[in-house]
């Protein structure tokens, strides 16, 4: 009998139709090591995770290297546009790419809740398999845990990446300095008002998709056409507002924004007249801030439009300076008024 | 729908009427009007229309946030119930975070296990009480005008229903009013302390009461009023149309939200809340004391949904915190920026007060869009 046909034991193949985890998922027994080998490394499949260690091991690179974690406990699970899954990549890449780095690896750990159903489990790891694949990061090590039923809310994923900053590449929040110029890569706030519009009690309906999306594609582009960018960020939870205002914080500098040059979609800017938001706080999953000299400005909205994920990119304002840093907009009604820090919770579990 | 939102915020309109108002004004006098409700406040703080007015027209934010007008006594009652085991009170999100003379709020409530749900009208409560038969279920109504019919609704549909753990702790309030009392208050009437030409009259308000009842304060204060929707181009028009009147010596009402507001407002609403509730003799509002008149209870033939009833509540008069200015600023004694506690110790993270809590409220709404302006002017007198 050759090697490849080897009858894989007596085990039964996981129910990924109809079953759902259990505690033992979670102990470190055999049900574990199936859910591991069946689910995530069959999805995630990659040398470093064949190798079956409790870690990965890969070359070090020269050079400057960026780490950030991100957890993911979204509600609900699935929305237009992606899920959960899809999120945890995204949300990490950007990160990471947000310092310029282009992203390496990524880990990737569940808590799962007992008798969560597994053909949500492989929807949702399906789909971060695919993402990953998309944005060419490999899922290299991960790890998973079950609670109890009412001690978790189905799933929730942490993803962790690390990345590697180019040579000659220094972009940090805080290298905004006034004179330089802001700009967004697309529309804001389609992914907040994507996830409300499904919450049970804010039922209305409209067509908006999440935005999530892998941004260090067009990070890299931006980079080609002007490696100068003094700051980059993705204005997720708290939306465009409160990263400015962590920029202008972090700077030591005002900003002044235009609502006449903020892209907003129709639909979005009316379900927010309707429940009362302001879309500048509404949370994105695929847009990033830009900053950089003045300059250098009209060559990077160029570059941004020649991509896919920066075909909406505007110049939506400028630094200034500002001993109280505030963020300041001048309203298209002809006034000015601050945008301030987001006060208490605007929607919790959007991300 | 967005067509009709930008109609109304178009930015030369609005310059086009900030020049009329400047050349209309330009009389050599000043000129106070005072915005009567939380949500004008809020348009006025968002839309920077400050900007556009000449510094001789002045805006006195007034006491209409229903928030920040609950007495701590009320929120008090309401946290009590909260405690109640196995009780579900429902409110309004804003409701949560006003705290109470000992640093309790419903938030901390909730966080020590009380289960207070955020709801987003009446109709959720009802829900609610349906979806837990077993479990007494306590909808915090406050509001204005606007919010009575809906929670006149919540109640006679509990009753169709035959839903019998429901009730309301109602804490409805009434405009006209509140508007009488800060005009026949001394400071006001004798002492002109504050100076008032003229109101800006909310219009959701006057969809359901009409604009009839602003008629006797315009003829016995002489004080024209102006009723107007929330768009921040309705404002600049409301203002403009009271500095007509006062230059030509009048003191009427107008209507500037013809689109909604007519004179005998809706009387489908009005006949549903008189089928509901009766007027309380006296109610005791944050900041105004105690007003005649100006304040909705259940009707005894509706007793069954009357939380105050049926949890025999009864509400203490609880003294503000000494430091608090909210009192005089809800009623225009005070601006926010007067206040010693206002963005020291006093945050929308930390309110001490009720006017830090909504966004309506008049200091939330300052330290939210307008503090730069202070800053400004601190600047430039350093310099």
């Amino acid at each position: 009998m050759s090697a490849g046909k080897v009858k894989p034991g007596y085990i039964r193949a996981l129910d990924l139709k109809h079953g759902c985890i259990e505690m033992s998922h979670g102990s470190g027994g055999r049900a574990m090591a199936q859910l591991i080998q069946q689910l995530f490394i069959t999805a995630f499949d990659n040398e470093f995770l064949r190798q079956m260690n409790d870690q990965a091991c890969f070359p070090s690179v020269n050079g400057r290297m960026v780490m950030s974690t991100d957890s993911h406990v979204v509600t609900p699970l699935f929305f237009p546009g992606g899920d959960i899954g899809s999120l945890a990549v995204h949300g990490t890449i950007n990160d990471i790419a947000m310092s310029g780095a282009k992203p390496c690896y990524l880990a990737a750990s569940f808590i799962l809740e007992e008798g969560f159903p597994l053909s949500d489990l492989k929807r949702i790891v399906d789909s971060m398999a695919k993402a990953a694949q998309a944005a060419q990061v490999p899922i290299v090590t991960g790890d998973t845990k079950v609670v109890e039923k009412g001690s978790g809310d189905g799933v929730f994923i942490t993803t962790t990446g690390i990345g590697m900053v180019p040579e000659g590449i220094h972009i940090s929040g805080d290298n905004a300095r006034p004179g330089d110029k802001i700009l967004v890569s697309g529309t804001l706030g389609d992914h907040g008002i994507a996830i409300m519009a499904l919450r049970e009690n804010l039922s209305f309906q409209t067509s908006i998709e999440s935005d999530s999306a892998a941004l260090h594609d067009l990070v890299a582009a931006m980079i080609a056409a002007t490696p100068g960018i003094h700051v980059l960020r993705d204005p997720t939870r708290g939306g465009l507002a409160t990263a400015l205002n962590e920029i202008a914080q972090q700077s030591s500098a005002g900003i002044m924004i235009y609502e006449n040059e903020l892209p907003i979609q129709e639909q979005v800017q009316a379900a927010c007249e309707f429940i009362g938001l302001d879309p500048l706080y509404i949370a994105n999953e695929g847009k990033l801030i830009a900053i950089c000299a003045a300059q250098d400005a009209e060559k990077l909205l160029h570059a941004m439009h020649a991509h896919p994920l920066g075909r909406h990119a505007r110049i939506i304002g400028e630094v200034i300076e500002d001993a109280h840093c505030f963020v300041q907009m001048q309203t298209r009604f002809g006034g000015k008024r601050i945008v301030d820090w987001l006060s208490g919770e605007q929607l919790p579990r959007i991300c | 729908m967005m067509k009709y939102i930008d109609e109304f915020r178009a930015g030369d309109l609005a310059r086009q009427i900030a020049a009329k108002i400047a050349s209309e004004a330009a009389t050599g006098r000043d000129y106070h009007f005072m915005e009567f409700c939380g949500g004008h406040t809020h348009a006025i703080s968002r839309f920077g229309i400050i900007d556009l007015l000449p510094g001789n027209v002045h805006m006195i934010h007034g006491p209409g946030c229903p928030v920040c007008v609950l007495p701590i006594g009320r929120v008090e009652n309401a946290i009590q119930l909260a405690q109640i085991p196995g009780l579900i009170l429902c409110s309004y999100g804003d409701m949560l975070r006003i705290p109470t003379a000992n640093g309790m709020s419903l938030l901390k409530a909730k966080a020590q296990g009380a289960d207070i749900r955020m709801v987003y009208s009446s109709a959720d409560a009802i829900k609610i009480a349906q979806e837990n038969p077993q479990r007494q279920v306590v909808f915090f109504a406050i509001g204005f005008e606007t919010t009575t019919p809906p929670t006149a609704i919540a109640i006679q549909q509990a009753q169709a229903l035959g839903l019998n753990n429901f009730t309301v702790f109602c804490n409805h309030v009434l405009t006209p009013s509140a508007i009488s009392h800060i005009l026949q208050s001394p400071e006001v009437r004798e002492f002109g302390l504050v100076p008032l030409d003229g109101f800006i009259g909310p219009a959701h308000v006057s969809v359901v009461i009409g604009s009839q009842p602003y008629e006797y304060f315009a003829e016995e204060f002489q004080k024209p009023v102006v009723i107007a929707g929330f768009e921040p181009l309705d404002v600049m028009q409301a203002i403009l149309m009271l500095i007509h009147q006062i230059n030509a010596g009048c003191a009427k009402v107008e209507n500037e939200f013809t689109r909604a507001v007519s004179p005998e407002g809706n009387r489908k609403a009005q006949s549903l809340v008189a089928e509901v509730f009766e007027l309380r003799r006296t109610f005791e509002w944050r900041g105004l004391g105690w007003v005649p008149y100006s304040a909705l209870k259940i009707k005894s033939c509706y007793a069954n949904f009357d939380a105050e009833q049926r949890f025999r509540i009864s509400t203490a008069s609880i003294a503000d915190n000494k430091a608090c200015e909210c009192g005089a600023i809800l009623r225009g004694v005070k601006r926010p920026q007067d206040c010693k506690i206002f963005g020291t110790v006093c945050t929308p993270e930390n309110p001490v007060g009720s006017c830090m809590v909504s966004s309506e409220g008049a200091c939330a709404a300052h330290y939210s869009y307008g503090r730069f302006r202070e800053s400004n002017r601190i600047t430039a007198q350093e310099n």
